[in-house]
């Protein structure tokens, strides 16, 4: 038997959280809380060595092999019965633990891995209940990864749910001051979105008796009689409208975009990173790994509604974050919040034109977002951190004072822009020549949007570091020294985001190692649902 | 002379397989007077009635393999009856358990030793209830275990609530159980006999008034109603949940409930169904009554109120009365359905009920015995002074609101799929959405106890191994069966056939 590694890298959080909650409170001889430092150190651990397995999974990937609905190119298989009791007129309910990885799902766990690695800095912050916080990252982490390694739905399905209460947590005791009221509502919304899901789940196991996602993709496995046998009944429609508003609350998409700002803005800066960096990407997985390749022919019916909530995502985020630009009310976080509503619309558009350069670029928008935005809340994080504010008025003239953290910002606005040279020019430009060619008019609205885009990010790179510094600020951030030994990035924070700007500077010039990754799994996505498009 | 030997042969039979309810009757004697020769010994009797109880336990096991009826047909032994019985058992072994630990008992001015001992009569008049396939064997397995609930509710008889509850949980009682006997006896004047399956039978072969059968079907539903706490028949439920001591609320909340469920589908099983379905087919609705429109309404009414309800709740014994409400809504989606599955689906949402509800309901008697509160703003911080207990109600709580991976979605995913599976999609949209409103109170439990005073660490509150043990006995299977569940299903599946007579 070959080494499982996707139940190695799926559950060695779990092993850490368990670490974690057995060390024992200490201190050491001048005081120190012992055992903080070492619960830390063991989380970066668990996280540091999962990144090394993906790291190693990406090298032995072999881009040949498509996946998507051939069960025999997945690859790093791993099946074993789970579950499997009778029950009259259901039949046999047979739950596989079942992971493996496709193109579409090797760049996200990638990504859930460099992230889960790097917000463990910025976490390092925390003081208030260190145990429970690592605790809770390290659960939250395994769901992540769980839910891109499974291919059961089932297994799918506790995974996604199986982060609801850790982030729960996270928001609700180390957020900000509203965390209460933005915790609760993530949690209701995201399980909207997913008793939704679990109906069509259990629907879906009616009509096939099977829970396999490979399997559920092909249309003949469809029993005669079931709920969603056939092709382009109402209740198909209805059944993907409900996976999709499930996964278009995670996404999340207008209408359904409320409970990110105010997540947003009070979950404390780590939980930020992994939530625009990881969680948003798994609603926009869950459409190409379930919806869209079950529900084909429904997707070919609402293609052009998908098209069309895709664009009023763009420019309705866009100018909502334009709209911080009201005087008294600028909140940094809540700028690059609806910059997500607006980028991730991008990747519904180019997912909603079934295009080869379309999909390509969304799945590779979905990277590069994870990433930039990742860097976005990182760089938010260093000056609360230090003014504990995030007003952009507060602000101005940074620049003198913050040399280094200058240049690593505008390395991640002019990447959020999507400055050729930079990642994120190469996955938006793949994305508007996929969907021009399907809808050419939707694509040249998102693109002007692209130049308000530019204008909120520009306007405010120039408040906060050029004109002048605010006279409370003329000082060192840290007068003691305690904490904060120069005025510029420390070393804690360069290192959590520098490997973050390099990777867009060198996808930005070279985007390759990542589009080779999914081009075989895209082609076979397009060729399955093309049967259906008109 | 009449030759009586097939009688006493029948009697004698019979008596074969009663022997779990015989061994109840000789625990409530024994617990009766080893409480009287130990005066001294305050549990005595309640130990008496835990050693009874494993007997039982012992002797159903024995039972495993018998089907029969017995009795000239007042009473069915079968699988599902055999299933209830042990959700009945295993919650009253709990309770008692419980019992040995409430402060609450402790500090009412008033002997222990009848408490267990009614507790005993309570249980054989469940054992009973699962059992009756006859009007008045029903009827009257009703009272048996409703006399002892009265007074179990009222038993800390000092204090007001209790009495207050007590005396609305008979008045309610009464009127309910009257209007059932009503039904019963309109029933009996349409089809002449008190005996399920030749209620059936007799409406299979005849037409009948269908407007009689209505009101008799209603007046019927209106006696189960009760038991189970559905809406419209519910409204005795939160003051006697909030009044009774925590123990006795515990027990009504799962084994009263069990003991109506299993009486309500044998009821429509045998009356109102055709006895000849095929395996794993629906079981036909006779005449042209829509049953299962009556018990959908019912079972959307049961849990929305209770779930809408309960949002506005700040005690928590009140608040865990209405989510029971609603709970017993979910489980009323599977009975509408009529069919096999659904009744696999109760027995299967019923266990995994029994583990989370009574959990959360010894936290709260723990909670309350060391706080002196059963509100809500009790729990501020729990989870910081008391880690182990915090986590448990964490744990029971999401279960109850059935997210994996806990015992309490599996529950929820069988109901679902049962109804999935017969069709009634609306159903399952209103039921799911019902589980999304439930989220919003008891999350707010867990916000209480890790978001409210995270600073209040230095206030500790400790427990004793043996309570925590208990508490884990009942967290740790609540977490496992999310996650391995074929078993309690496999055995559900063996117990959902509902004795139907050829």
């Amino acid at each position: 038997m070959n080494f499982p590694i996707l139940t190695w890298i799926t559950f060695l959080p779990l092993a850490g959280m368990l670490a974690v909650l057995l060390v024992p409170k200490g201190k050491d001889e001048q005081g120190q809380e012992l055992s903080k430092t070492i619960i830390r150190w063991i989380a970066a651990g668990t996280t540091f060595l999962q990144l090394v397995l993906a790291i190693i999974l990406y090298f032995s990937y072999d881009t040949a092999l498509a996946g998507v609905n051939d069960l025999k190119s997945f690859q790093f298989v791993e099946k074993v019965s789970w579950i499997n009791a009778h029950l009259p007129m259901v039949g046999d309910i047979n739950i596989e633990y079942f992971l493996g990885i496709d193109g579409l799902s090797v760049p996200m766990v990638l990504l859930t891995a460099i992230i889960s690695f790097l917000a463990i800095f910025p976490s390092f912050g925390i003081n208030k209940a260190v145990k429970g916080y690592f605790a809770m990252y390290l659960l939250l982490d395994l769901g992540m990864m769980g839910v891109f390694t499974a291919l059961d739905f089932f297994l799918f399905y506790i995974f996604w749910e199986l982060m609801l209460l850790p982030m729960y947590f996270l928001i609700g005791i180390w957020g900000g001051p509203r965390k209460e009221y933005a915790a609760i509502k993530f949690f209701i919304y995201t399980l909207v979105g997913s008793v939704f899901m679990l109906l069509v789940m259990i629907g879906l196991y009616h009509s096939t008796g099977t829970f396999n996602l490979v399997e559920l993709m092909n249309q003949g496995n469809f029993m005669p009689g079931g709920i969603f046998s056939g092709t382009g009944t109402t209740l198909r429609l209805v059944a993907f409208m409900g996976l999709f508003i499930g996964f278009a609350i995670k996404v999340p998409v207008f209408p359904f975009h409320t409970w990110l700002p105010d997540a947003h803005v009070e979950a404390p800066t780590p939980i930020s990173v992994i939530l625009a960096g990881v969680l948003l990407k798994m609603g926009a997985y869950g459409m190409i790994r379930i919806a869209f390749p079950i529900f084909p022919d429904a997707f070919a019916y609402f293609q052009t509604l998908i098209a069309w909530i895709g664009m009023i995502s763009i420019v309705y985020g866009a100018f909502c974050a334009l709209g911080q630009h009201k005087v008294g009310k600028r909140d940094f976080k809540k700028l690059i919040a609806y910059s997500s509503v607006s980028h991730m619309g991008l990747v519904i558009l180019g997912l909603a034109s079934m295009r080869p350069e379309g999909i390509t670029g969304a799945i590779f928008q979905m990277f590069n977002h994870g990433i930039i935005t990742a860097m976005l809340f990182m760089i938010v994080g260093v000056i609360y951190d230090r003014a504990h504010t995030r007003g952009l008025d507060d602000f101005g003239g940074l620049a003198k004072k913050m040399p280094i953290y200058t240049g690593i910002m505008a390395v991640a606005f002019f990447a959020a822009i999507g400055l050729p040279g930079m990642s994120g020019f190469i996955s938006e430009v793949l994305v508007f020549l996929g969907a021009f060619k399907t809808y050419p008019v939707l694509t040249v609205i998102s693109g002007l949007s692209i130049v308000l885009g530019a204008a909120y990010m520009l306007w405010a790179l120039q408040k906060i570091f050029f004109g002048q510094l605010p006279e409370k600020w003329q000082g060192p951030w840290d007068p003691t020294g305690r904490i904060y030994k120069t005025d510029d990035v420390n070393l804690r924070e360069i290192v959590a985001l520098v490997p973050l700007g390099v990777l867009v500077i060198f996808l930005g010039v070279y985007p390759n190692p990542v589009l080779n990754l999914m081009t075989g799994s895209v082609t076979q996505l397009i060729e399955l649902m093309k049967p259906f498009i008109h | 002379m009449t030759d009586i030997t097939p009688f006493t042969t029948h009697l004698l039979q019979s008596m074969q397989a009663f022997v779990p309810e015989t061994a109840l009757i000789v625990t409530f004697l024994l617990a009766l007077a080893a409480d009287l020769i130990w005066k001294k010994q305050r549990h005595i009797s309640g130990y008496m009635a835990l050693a009874g109880f494993i007997v039982t336990g012992f002797l159903l096991v024995q039972q495993q393999s018998v089907t029969g009826i017995t009795f000239s047909g007042m009473l069915v032994i079968d699988h599902f009856g055999i299933f209830i019985k042990w959700v009945i058992l295993l919650s009253a072994m709990l309770v008692v358990l419980f019992s040995f630990i409430s402060g609450e008992l402790h500090q009412a001015y008033t002997r222990l030793g009848e408490y267990y001992i009614l507790i005993v009569g309570m249980v054989f008049g469940m054992f009973l209830l699962t059992g009756a396939s006859n009007l008045v064997m029903i009827y009257l397995a009703i009272e048996t275990m409703s006399i002892s609930s009265y007074i179990l509710s009222g038993y800390t008889k000092f204090v007001r609530r209790a009495s207050e509850a007590s005396m609305k949980y008979v008045i309610y009682g009464a009127v309910s159980s009257g209007v059932m006997v009503y039904g019963f006896s309109l029933l009996f004047g349409l089809t002449g006999s008190l005996q399920l399956h030749d209620i059936g039978a007799y409406l299979q072969q005849h037409s009948v008034d269908n407007l009689t059968l209505l009101m008799a079907g209603i007046m019927i539903l209106a006696g189960f109603g009760y038991k189970i706490s559905a809406v419209p028949f519910h409204y005795w439920t939160p003051d006697v949940y909030e009044g009774a001591p925590v123990t006795i609320t515990a027990l009504l909340s799962v084994a009263s409930k069990a003991a109506g469920f299993a009486a309500m589908l044998r009821f429509f099983r045998l009356a109102f169904t055709a006895p000849f379905t095929a395996v794993d087919a629906d079981w036909t609705v006779i005449g042209s009554i829509d049953w299962h429109f009556v018990l959908a309404v019912l079972a959307v009414l049961t849990m929305t109120l209770g779930n809408l309800v309960a949002l506005w709740q700040s005690n928590m014994k009140r608040m865990l009365a209405y989510s029971s409400i609603a709970h017993a809504g979910y489980m009323l989606m599977a009975v509408a359905v009529l069919n096999d599955t659904g009744v696999a689906a109760i027995l299967i949402y019923f266990f995994t009920y029994m583990i989370m509800n009574l959990g959360a309901f010894l936290i709260v008697q723990l909670v309350a015995d060391k706080t002196g509160s059963e509100d809500l703003e009790a729990y501020s911080g729990l989870g910081y002074r008391s880690p182990l207990i915090g986590v448990a109600l964490t744990v029971f709580l999401i279960s109850l609101t059935g997210l994996p991976p806990t015992a309490g979605f599996i529950g929820k995913l069988y109901v679902f799929t049962s109804v999935i599976s017969a069709g009634y999609v609306w159903l399952a949209i209103v039921g799911v959405l019902n589980s999304v409103v439930s989220l919003y109170y008891y999350v707010r439990v867990i916000r209480n106890m890790y978001l409210r005073d995270v600073e209040s660490q230095g206030s500790k509150i400790t427990f004793t191994p043996a309570v925590l043990a208990l508490v884990l006995l009942l967290a740790v299977p609540t977490l496992i069966l999310g996650i391995w569940f074929g078993p309690l299903v496999d055995w559900a599946n063996l117990s959902m056939a509902i004795t139907a007579f050829h």
